[in-house]
Protein backbone atom coordinates (compact mmCIF):
# COMPACT_ATOMS: atom_id res chain seq x y z
CA UNK A 1 0.00 0.00 0.00
CA UNK A 2 1.36 3.40 -1.02
CA UNK A 3 0.71 6.32 1.26
CA UNK A 4 1.46 10.02 1.62
CA UNK A 5 1.57 12.35 4.61
CA UNK A 6 0.85 16.05 4.07
CA UNK A 7 3.08 18.28 6.18
CA UNK A 8 1.90 21.75 7.18
CA UNK A 9 3.87 24.37 9.13
CA UNK A 10 3.53 23.24 12.79
CA UNK A 11 2.31 19.77 12.01
CA UNK A 12 3.91 17.75 14.81
CA UNK A 13 2.62 14.19 14.41
CA UNK A 14 3.73 13.79 10.79
CA UNK A 15 6.81 11.72 11.59
CA UNK A 16 4.96 9.59 14.15
CA UNK A 17 2.30 8.68 11.62
CA UNK A 18 5.02 8.00 9.02
CA UNK A 19 6.53 5.42 11.40
CA UNK A 20 3.09 3.88 11.98
CA UNK A 21 2.47 3.64 8.22
CA UNK A 22 5.87 2.12 7.55
CA UNK A 23 5.30 -0.44 10.30
CA UNK A 24 1.90 -1.41 8.86
CA UNK A 25 2.71 -1.36 5.15
CA UNK A 26 6.45 -2.02 4.97
CA UNK A 27 6.83 1.10 2.82
CA UNK A 28 7.82 4.62 3.76
CA UNK A 29 5.09 7.15 3.01
CA UNK A 30 5.90 10.13 0.82
CA UNK A 31 6.04 13.35 2.78
CA UNK A 32 4.27 16.14 0.86
CA UNK A 33 4.78 19.82 1.72
CA UNK A 34 1.65 21.97 1.98
CA UNK A 35 2.86 24.36 -0.72
CA UNK A 36 3.05 21.54 -3.26
CA UNK A 37 0.20 21.23 -5.69
CA UNK A 38 0.14 17.52 -6.51
CA UNK A 39 0.16 14.18 -4.71
CA UNK A 40 1.38 11.07 -6.55
CA UNK A 41 -0.73 8.00 -7.03
CA UNK A 42 -1.24 6.60 -3.52
CA UNK A 43 -3.84 4.48 -1.72
CA UNK A 44 -3.95 6.60 1.43
CA UNK A 45 -3.34 10.27 2.26
CA UNK A 46 -2.89 11.28 5.90
CA UNK A 47 -3.38 14.78 7.28
CA UNK A 48 -1.45 14.56 10.55
CA UNK A 49 -1.94 16.06 13.99
CA UNK A 50 -0.34 19.25 15.16
CA UNK A 51 -1.12 22.94 15.33
CA UNK A 52 -0.87 23.98 11.69
CA UNK A 53 -0.33 27.74 11.32
CA UNK A 54 -0.57 28.09 15.09
CA UNK A 55 -4.36 27.46 15.01
CA UNK A 56 -4.69 31.07 13.76
CA UNK A 57 -8.24 32.21 12.96
CA UNK A 58 -9.63 28.72 13.72
CA UNK A 59 -7.89 25.37 14.14
CA UNK A 60 -7.23 24.02 10.63
CA UNK A 61 -8.65 27.10 8.86
CA UNK A 62 -5.39 28.21 7.24
CA UNK A 63 -4.26 24.70 6.32
CA UNK A 64 -7.62 23.92 4.72
CA UNK A 65 -6.87 26.68 2.20
CA UNK A 66 -3.27 25.60 1.47
CA UNK A 67 -2.27 24.91 -2.17
CA UNK A 68 -2.02 21.13 -1.55
CA UNK A 69 -5.67 20.88 -0.53
CA UNK A 70 -6.91 21.01 -4.13
CA UNK A 71 -4.87 17.86 -4.77
CA UNK A 72 -6.29 16.26 -1.61
CA UNK A 73 -9.81 17.14 -2.78
CA UNK A 74 -9.14 15.67 -6.25
CA UNK A 75 -7.83 12.44 -4.68
CA UNK A 76 -10.95 12.31 -2.51
CA UNK A 77 -13.14 12.54 -5.58
CA UNK A 78 -11.24 9.61 -7.10
CA UNK A 79 -11.82 7.56 -3.95
CA UNK A 80 -8.32 7.65 -2.47
CA UNK A 81 -8.53 6.95 1.27
CA UNK A 82 -8.01 10.12 3.33
CA UNK A 83 -7.34 10.03 7.05
CA UNK A 84 -7.28 13.17 9.21
CA UNK A 85 -6.00 12.77 12.75
CA UNK A 86 -6.62 15.53 15.34
CA UNK A 87 -5.55 18.72 13.52
CA UNK A 88 -6.05 16.71 10.33
CA UNK A 89 -9.71 16.17 11.33
CA UNK A 90 -10.06 19.91 11.96
CA UNK A 91 -8.56 20.60 8.52
CA UNK A 92 -10.99 18.15 6.85
CA UNK A 93 -14.02 19.89 8.41
CA UNK A 94 -12.64 23.34 7.53
CA UNK A 95 -12.14 22.11 3.94
CA UNK A 96 -15.74 20.80 4.01
CA UNK A 97 -14.55 17.31 3.12
CA UNK A 98 -16.30 16.24 6.33
CA UNK A 99 -19.35 17.94 7.87
CA UNK A 100 -19.49 19.81 11.19
CA UNK A 101 -16.80 21.63 13.14
CA UNK A 102 -14.46 21.16 16.11
CA UNK A 103 -15.09 23.75 18.81
CA UNK A 104 -13.12 24.66 21.92
CA UNK A 105 -13.36 21.88 24.53
CA UNK A 106 -16.40 22.31 26.75
CA UNK A 107 -14.37 22.73 29.96
CA UNK A 108 -11.74 24.90 28.20
CA UNK A 109 -9.02 22.43 29.23
CA UNK A 110 -6.40 21.03 26.91
CA UNK A 111 -7.06 17.30 27.35
CA UNK A 112 -4.08 15.00 27.04
CA UNK A 113 -4.72 11.42 28.13
CA UNK A 114 -5.65 8.00 26.87
CA UNK A 115 -9.37 7.56 26.29
CA UNK A 116 -11.49 4.52 25.54
CA UNK A 117 -13.40 4.55 22.28
CA UNK A 118 -16.29 2.41 21.17
CA UNK A 119 -16.23 1.40 17.51
CA UNK A 120 -19.57 2.72 16.26
CA UNK A 121 -19.24 1.64 12.63
CA UNK A 122 -17.07 -1.11 11.22
CA UNK A 123 -18.44 -0.49 7.72
CA UNK A 124 -15.45 1.37 6.31
CA UNK A 125 -11.91 0.53 5.16
CA UNK A 126 -10.67 2.35 8.28
CA UNK A 127 -12.70 0.35 10.78
CA UNK A 128 -13.36 -3.02 9.18
CA UNK A 129 -10.71 -4.67 11.37
CA UNK A 130 -12.87 -3.95 14.43
CA UNK A 131 -16.20 -5.31 15.61
CA UNK A 132 -19.07 -2.85 16.19
CA UNK A 133 -19.06 -1.98 19.89
CA UNK A 134 -15.45 -3.08 20.35
CA UNK A 135 -13.55 -0.95 22.89
CA UNK A 136 -10.12 0.41 21.99
CA UNK A 137 -7.76 2.82 23.71
CA UNK A 138 -6.23 5.78 21.85
CA UNK A 139 -4.64 8.90 23.39
CA UNK A 140 -6.16 12.34 22.81
CA UNK A 141 -4.26 15.64 22.97
CA UNK A 142 -6.31 18.64 21.92
CA UNK A 143 -7.87 21.95 22.89
CA UNK A 144 -10.45 22.11 20.10
CA UNK A 145 -11.96 18.65 19.89
CA UNK A 146 -15.56 19.39 20.77
CA UNK A 147 -17.38 18.06 17.72
CA UNK A 148 -20.42 20.07 16.71
CA UNK A 149 -22.95 19.71 13.91
CA UNK A 150 -26.59 20.67 13.51
CA UNK A 151 -29.35 18.12 14.10
CA UNK A 152 -29.91 17.48 10.38
CA UNK A 153 -26.24 16.68 9.89
CA UNK A 154 -26.17 14.43 12.96
CA UNK A 155 -29.18 12.53 11.67
CA UNK A 156 -27.49 12.08 8.28
CA UNK A 157 -24.36 10.78 10.04
CA UNK A 158 -26.36 8.38 12.18
CA UNK A 159 -28.63 7.15 9.39
CA UNK A 160 -25.63 6.62 7.10
CA UNK A 161 -23.69 4.68 9.76
CA UNK A 162 -21.01 7.37 9.45
CA UNK A 163 -20.05 7.79 13.11
CA UNK A 164 -16.85 5.73 13.26
CA UNK A 165 -15.84 6.10 16.91
CA UNK A 166 -17.53 7.35 20.08
CA UNK A 167 -15.98 8.29 23.41
CA UNK A 168 -16.99 6.02 26.26
CA UNK A 169 -16.27 8.87 28.70
CA UNK A 170 -16.60 12.12 26.73
CA UNK A 171 -13.49 14.28 27.39
CA UNK A 172 -14.43 17.43 25.46
CA UNK A 173 -18.20 17.89 25.18
CA UNK A 174 -18.55 16.49 21.66
CA UNK A 175 -22.16 16.14 20.59
CA UNK A 176 -23.35 12.48 20.77
CA UNK A 177 -19.88 11.58 22.17
CA UNK A 178 -18.51 11.66 18.62
CA UNK A 179 -14.75 11.02 18.34
CA UNK A 180 -14.56 10.32 14.59
CA UNK A 181 -16.75 10.48 11.50
CA UNK A 182 -16.75 9.14 7.96
CA UNK A 183 -17.58 10.73 4.62
CA UNK A 184 -20.68 9.58 2.79
CA UNK A 185 -18.71 6.99 0.78
CA UNK A 186 -16.77 5.85 3.87
CA UNK A 187 -13.39 6.67 2.30
CA UNK A 188 -12.56 9.76 4.36
CA UNK A 189 -12.15 9.46 8.14
CA UNK A 190 -11.51 12.23 10.61
CA UNK A 191 -10.88 11.49 14.28
CA UNK A 192 -9.54 13.46 17.22
CA UNK A 193 -7.67 10.59 19.02
CA UNK A 194 -4.17 9.55 17.92
CA UNK A 195 -3.86 5.92 16.72
CA UNK A 196 -0.23 6.56 15.69
CA UNK A 197 0.69 6.96 19.37
CA UNK A 198 -0.22 3.38 20.29
CA UNK A 199 1.63 1.21 17.80
CA UNK A 200 4.00 -0.55 20.20
CA UNK A 201 3.89 -1.91 23.74
CA UNK A 202 6.74 0.54 24.43
CA UNK A 203 4.30 3.36 23.73
CA UNK A 204 1.65 1.88 26.00
CA UNK A 205 -0.56 0.03 23.56
CA UNK A 206 -1.12 -1.73 20.27
CA UNK A 207 -4.66 -0.64 19.35
CA UNK A 208 -3.26 1.91 16.89
CA UNK A 209 -1.19 -0.80 15.19
CA UNK A 210 -4.42 -2.82 14.74
CA UNK A 211 -6.02 0.29 13.24
CA UNK A 212 -3.26 0.83 10.64
CA UNK A 213 -2.97 -2.92 9.93
CA UNK A 214 -6.73 -2.91 9.28
CA UNK A 215 -6.48 -0.06 6.75
CA UNK A 216 -3.63 -1.89 5.02
CA UNK A 217 -5.66 -5.13 4.87
CA UNK A 218 -8.73 -3.31 3.54
CA UNK A 219 -6.75 -1.43 0.90
CA UNK A 220 -4.78 -4.46 -0.26
CA UNK B 1 -12.15 51.69 2.07
CA UNK B 2 -12.01 49.97 5.43
CA UNK B 3 -14.24 47.19 6.66
CA UNK B 4 -14.80 45.77 10.09
CA UNK B 5 -16.04 42.19 10.32
CA UNK B 6 -17.55 41.01 13.60
CA UNK B 7 -17.64 37.24 14.02
CA UNK B 8 -19.80 35.64 16.69
CA UNK B 9 -20.81 32.11 17.53
CA UNK B 10 -24.28 31.15 16.34
CA UNK B 11 -27.09 30.91 18.84
CA UNK B 12 -27.16 27.43 20.27
CA UNK B 13 -23.41 26.90 19.82
CA UNK B 14 -21.86 26.49 23.24
CA UNK B 15 -19.40 29.28 24.04
CA UNK B 16 -17.17 27.96 26.84
CA UNK B 17 -14.97 31.07 26.72
CA UNK B 18 -18.01 33.30 27.20
CA UNK B 19 -19.04 31.10 30.14
CA UNK B 20 -15.56 31.38 31.66
CA UNK B 21 -15.67 35.18 31.34
CA UNK B 22 -19.11 35.22 32.95
CA UNK B 23 -17.93 33.14 35.89
CA UNK B 24 -14.91 35.46 36.29
CA UNK B 25 -17.30 38.43 36.44
CA UNK B 26 -19.41 36.67 39.03
CA UNK B 27 -16.23 35.96 40.97
CA UNK B 28 -15.42 39.69 40.93
CA UNK B 29 -18.79 40.38 42.52
CA UNK B 30 -20.31 41.93 39.38
CA UNK B 31 -24.06 41.32 39.44
CA UNK B 32 -26.72 41.62 36.77
CA UNK B 33 -24.90 40.04 33.81
CA UNK B 34 -27.08 37.21 32.57
CA UNK B 35 -24.95 35.89 29.74
CA UNK B 36 -21.60 36.52 28.03
CA UNK B 37 -20.82 35.63 24.41
CA UNK B 38 -17.41 36.36 22.93
CA UNK B 39 -16.25 36.65 19.35
CA UNK B 40 -13.65 38.39 17.23
CA UNK B 41 -13.24 41.49 15.12
CA UNK B 42 -11.23 41.51 11.90
CA UNK B 43 -10.38 44.83 10.21
CA UNK B 44 -9.66 44.87 6.49
CA UNK B 45 -8.05 47.73 4.60
CA UNK B 46 -9.13 47.57 0.95
CA UNK B 47 -7.75 49.34 -2.10
CA UNK B 48 -11.28 49.35 -3.57
CA UNK B 49 -12.96 52.73 -2.97
CA UNK B 50 -16.45 51.92 -4.20
CA UNK B 51 -18.48 50.87 -1.16
CA UNK B 52 -20.67 48.30 -2.92
CA UNK B 53 -17.70 46.69 -4.66
CA UNK B 54 -15.65 46.67 -1.45
CA UNK B 55 -18.52 45.14 0.48
CA UNK B 56 -18.83 42.40 -2.15
CA UNK B 57 -15.14 41.51 -1.67
CA UNK B 58 -15.52 41.41 2.11
CA UNK B 59 -18.69 39.32 1.84
CA UNK B 60 -16.79 36.86 -0.37
CA UNK B 61 -13.83 36.47 2.01
CA UNK B 62 -16.18 36.12 4.99
CA UNK B 63 -17.84 33.17 3.27
CA UNK B 64 -14.58 31.61 2.06
CA UNK B 65 -12.26 32.08 5.02
CA UNK B 66 -13.08 34.50 7.82
CA UNK B 67 -16.16 32.78 9.23
CA UNK B 68 -17.08 29.12 9.49
CA UNK B 69 -20.79 28.94 8.64
CA UNK B 70 -21.20 25.74 10.68
CA UNK B 71 -20.68 27.61 13.93
CA UNK B 72 -20.29 31.34 13.26
CA UNK B 73 -22.25 34.38 12.07
CA UNK B 74 -20.60 37.48 10.68
CA UNK B 75 -21.59 41.13 10.34
CA UNK B 76 -19.85 43.58 8.01
CA UNK B 77 -19.49 47.27 8.72
CA UNK B 78 -18.00 49.51 6.03
CA UNK B 79 -15.94 52.42 7.32
CA UNK B 80 -14.99 55.21 4.90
Amino acid sequence: MKSAVVVFPASNCDRDVAVALQQATGQKPQMIWHQDTSIPDVDLIVLPGGFSHGDYLRAGAMAARAPIMEAVRAHGERGTLILGICNGFQILTEAELLPGALLRNQDLDFVCRTVTLSVASSASPFTSAFQPGQLIDFPVAHHDGNYFADEDTLKRLEDGNRIAFKYVDNPNGSVRDIAGILSENGRILGLMPHPERVISPLLGGMDGAAFFDGIFAAAA
Amino acid sequence: MKARVTITLKNGVLDPQGKAIQSALTGLGVNGIEDVRQGKIIELDLTENDEAAARAIVEDVCKRVLANPVMENYAIEMIA
